[in-house]
């Protein structure tokens, strides 16, 4: 190979050039109609997932016993009484109309009125979930930033003590329950130092950051189980990998182990994380009720319960709709994320 | 002046030596090829030259590339050397690549980490490295991915990887094992180009005596750890001191005593008939409402096997063998023509009971294709599932005794796990249980392609053994050219899903016809005829 000679003059060139970060690199530009193909059956998929769920939530409320009314209103309810609601919650149509009615009105952004409440449900919803999306979103942000780390730190240095304390640490995270958890970050944070408030929302009026300061407490609770989830997936998702043959490759190119580790372990490992964090950030918006009842937030979680105890089936079935569309959705993120991360499935569906 | 030099190496892992007392030497524009069978310890001395070894082990005696003494180096140091001295080429292509980066991307790696090339400069080395190993830019841009190469496209990648600092050393371990005949012609000339432009050493690793008498200047014989002979090709080949050279030659050259074919009546039915069988596998649709397209694994085939004849069937990975295979065996639903086994035709829905006692098969892989949780007994009545007339208690526990017996092991076998046996016997486990129905014919999809050449041998009289004993037929598929022949009476040749050429055996390979089955026999090194020494 011929010498290869390095300018002395042009060298802030030759390090801009030689150490450009990874995602500002030349590379093959996505092939577009095959990325093109497969956001498209994604997309399909997402679209015939959704119908089918819809209908799955509308009829298993209609095969269930009894006539929602009565169910509504409870045994001692009068037969006018439920006639009325009967009417009122358009029971008189025939299903297909019914159901037909329903997924448009939600198409169109009408979920119905809450029988208990006499709201809009799209109101309640509505206000609820600006309280659970940015919770959800915040927890899942402080969990991917403290697991990651965790994971490559344990990984880097499997069977050494940096690894045993972070296995020790996560085994921990996975045991305690979060609801302690919880009350043991009010208890110190809230209670003895003051730092934050030990419930409730200040609402987005008071700005951006009291809000998210309110919300901090409950965010670390949420994440930490998360965390520690994922840092376990993240280092057994890294081991394998470098057992793979390719670190063996790149390790007698003369890259050290931890270069390895850094430029050819770390990508391929992602998948198996990014699909747990898909599986989490569905649990954190609807799963966060005993958070929320902890931290007496108004959030989709405390919704839910609430509507279930007052049989308001008519918020139940748009509350379960919003939050299987936003599973769905999560899932199709995760989809056209593996195919940016994993060239081989971009010519897949 | 000596390239590497390595004397009196010993390598233990925990408390089990693993290398003893190992020296070699290469100079620079010689291939040294390290040959044994598993487990001799061969690939752990590449990996000891690279100080690339798991954790736990020790080291002793000395390694010196150009002088400078290996063992004394940090692993800092050891890392600039990798790659920039020595070049190491693994065996297996299909996976010693990165999945998710470009191929360019890989290789100009090795170029910004030992040199102060600008990515610029990187990439048009990277390109002309490319076009040295026979990848041209028009076809193989840097910025295809390894998925979309196949496997010697990939080696050569892999090769363009090592050589891209020319380093004085060039370590490649089993290089070819995966690869088809031609593939691998092609690879080795490749690769022995190489070695003369740039006048490199090379350590060649490899298990085949014929590649090593083909492209060595020297060898050395490794067993369990230690080197039993070394010398210079032409020498070593015409003397093979050690016992245990001999018997690597001679069971690489095993000719297994087959029974004289039986000579049936032409006019009588064929045991197996499989006439004009087509399969198509649909491939990804171009456009969501396009018609979709077909690729044609096995087209129009035809071909007949009578009783205790042995037939073989030829070809390289992807002309469809082992499509056929499955489709006979009910696995893979046809999409024209028809398969018949003793006269009655195979339905779509799988074999009948009858047709499942008839005809039995046994796989490539000794470790992959058994329940581990399963005990031997159970494994090996497996096939009575699909049998109407299974025996029962005594009978059936009769019947494991006599089938493992006839595979060469002991009734009490019966009782172990499938983790207790070598590959060896796990084939002869794999050979009972095809045999416990009393099948007429044995199908064996590279049922000897994983195994150590005396392991081989073995298996090969054992089977030619059960051909007398039983007058069975086989139908044999390898890419081996060599087992297929010492081991059938007639062979096909099949390419790109069709037969093209068919005969006996013998006629076959010593006059071939069609141009494919030239170019096969062409590309399979061939062991030099022992007898003169002659290379």
């Amino acid at each position: 190979m011929p010498p290869i000679q390095l300018e002395i003059g042009n060298f802030s060139a030759f390090a801009r050039d030689r150490w450009r970060p990874l995602w500002t690199r030349a590379r093959r530009p996505p092939n577009l109609p095959l990325m093109g193909r497969y956001f498209a059956k994604r997309l399909l998929s997402l679209i015939v997932s959704l119908v089918v769920a819809s209908w799955v939530i509308f009829f298993v409320i209609e095969i269930a016993p009894g006539d929602p009314a009565s169910f509504m209103l409870g045994i001692n309810a009068q037969p006018d009484t439920i006639a009325a609601l009967r009417s009122e919650l358009g029971l008189d149509e025939g299903k297909v109309t019914r159901y037909i009615n329903w997924f448009t009105g939600m198409l169109q952004g009408d979920f119905g009125t809450s029988y208990t409440y006499r709201t809009p449900v799209a109101q309640m919803v509505a206000d609820r979930l600006w309280v659970s999306l940015p919770l959800a979103i915040y927890a899942l942000t402080l969990s991917t930033l403290i697991a990651l780390p965790a994971g490559i730190y344990a990984a880097a240095r499997r069977g050494k003590s940096g690894d045993i304390a972070v296995m020790g640490a996560t085994q921990l995270g996975v045991a305690v329950p979060n609801f302690w958890f919880a009350m043991m970050l009010v208890l110190v944070f809230a209670i003895n130092l003051r730092w934050f408030s030990a419930g409730g929302f200040v609402g987005w009026e008071a700005g951006p950051l009291a809000a998210l300061h309110s919300l901090t407490l409950p965010a670390i609770a949420l994440a930490l189980p998360q965390a520690a989830i994922l840092a376990r997936v993240m280092r057994s998702a890294l081991l394998d990998i470098l057992g793979e043959d390719f670190i063996r490759t790149a390790r007698a190119k003369g890259l050290s182990q931890r270069q390895a580790l850094w430029r050819h372990g770390l990508r391929n490992a992602l998948i198996p994380v990014l699909t747990i964090i898909g599986l989490q950030f569905s649990f954190l918006l609807a799963g966060a009720i005993i958070i929320e009842q902890v931290f007496y937030l108004p959030g989709l979680g405390r919704l839910v319960f609430q509507a279930i105890s007052a049989r308001d089936l008519i918020v139940v079935e748009s509350v379960v709709m919003l939050l299987v569309f936003a599973v769905i959705m999560v899932n199709f993120l995760v989809d056209l994320t593996y195919a940016l991360v994993d060239p081989r499935l971009r010519g897949r569906g | 002046m000596t390239l590497l030099d390595v004397t009196n190496l010993s390598l233990s892992i925990g408390a089990f030596p693993i290398l003893r007392d190992v020296s070699l030497s290469v100079d620079p524009g010689e291939i040294l090829a390290i040959t044994g069978e598993s487990g001799s310890g061969k690939s752990l001395t590449a990996l000891t030259i690279l100080r690339l070894l798991p954790n736990c082990t020790r080291l002793s005696g000395h390694l010196s590339l150009e002088g400078q003494d290996l063992l004394a180096l940090s692993e800092e140091q050891m890392c600039d050397l990798r790659g920039h001295k020595i070049g190491m080429v693994f065996q297996e292509p299909m996976t010693a690549l990165n999945p998710v980066q470009s191929i360019g991307d890989q290789v100009m790696e090795t170029i910004l980490l030992h040199s102060s090339a600008t990515r610029t400069e990187a990439e048009a080395e990277a390109r002309s490295l490319l076009d040295r190993v026979g990848l041209p830019a028009d076809r193989f841009p840097l910025s295809r991915y390894p998925h979309e190469l196949s496997g010697g496209q990939r080696q050569r990648v892999v090769i363009a990887m090592a050589i891209a600092m020319r380093p004085a050393l060039l370590i490649a371990d089993e290089p070819t094992t995966a690869l088809d005949v031609t593939t691998q012609a092609q690879i080795l000339d490749l690769l022995r180009d190489l070695v003369r432009d740039y006048g490199m050493g090379m350590i060649i690793i490899t298990h085949d005596l014929a590649v090593v008498a083909d492209m060595a200047d020297h060898i050395v014989v490794m067993r369990k750890g230690e080197v039993v002979e070394t010398g210079s090709t032409k020498q070593l080949l015409a003397t093979r001191r050690h016992p245990y050279t001999q018997k690597l030659f001679a069971a690489s050259n095993h000719q297994a005593d087959l029974p004289p074919p039986v000579t049936t009546d032409p006019q009588s039915a064929p045991l197996l008939e499989v006439r004009n069988a087509v399969r198509d596998y649909p491939l990804p649709r171009k456009r969501l409402f396009a018609p979709a397209e077909h690729m044609r694994a096995v087209d129009h085939v035809s071909f007949a096997l009578h009783r205790g004849e042995r037939l073989g069937l030829v070809g390289e990975s992807g002309c469809g063998k082992s499509t056929l295979t499955r489709a006979i065996l009910g696995l893979e639903p046809l999409q024209g023509g028809e398969i018949l086994l003793d006269g009655s035709p195979l339905s779509g829905k799988g074999l009948t009971a009858e047709q499942r006692r008839k005809m039995q098969v046994v796989f490539q892989d000794p470790f992959g294709s058994f329940n581990p949780r399963h005990k031997v007994a159970r494994l090996i009545t497996e096939p009575f599932h699909g049998v109407s007339d299974a025996p029962t208690g005594q009978d059936r526990d009769n019947r494991v005794a006599e089938a493992l017996i006839a595979v060469g092991l002991n009734p009490e076998d019966a009782d172990r796990y499938i983790h207790q046996f070598s590959g060896g016997q796990r084939q002869r486990i794999a050979i009972a249980r095809a045999l416990i129905t009393r099948p007429e014919l044995i199908l064996f999809d590279e049922a000897v392609s994983a195994l150590d050449v005396s392991v081989r041998a073995q298996i090969l009289d054992l089977l030619a053994e059960l051909c007398s004993a039983y007058g069975l037929s086989y139908l044999f598929i390898s890419h081996d050219l060599h087992v297929v022949r010492s081991m059938t009476d007639r062979c096909l040749v099949m390419q790109k899903g069709q037969i093209v050429e068919h005969g006996q055996t013998e006629d076959l390979f010593s006059a071939p016809q069609h141009p494919y089955t030239k170019s096969l026999i062409a590309a399979a090194p061939v062991l030099p005829d022992l007898a003169t020494g002659a290379a």
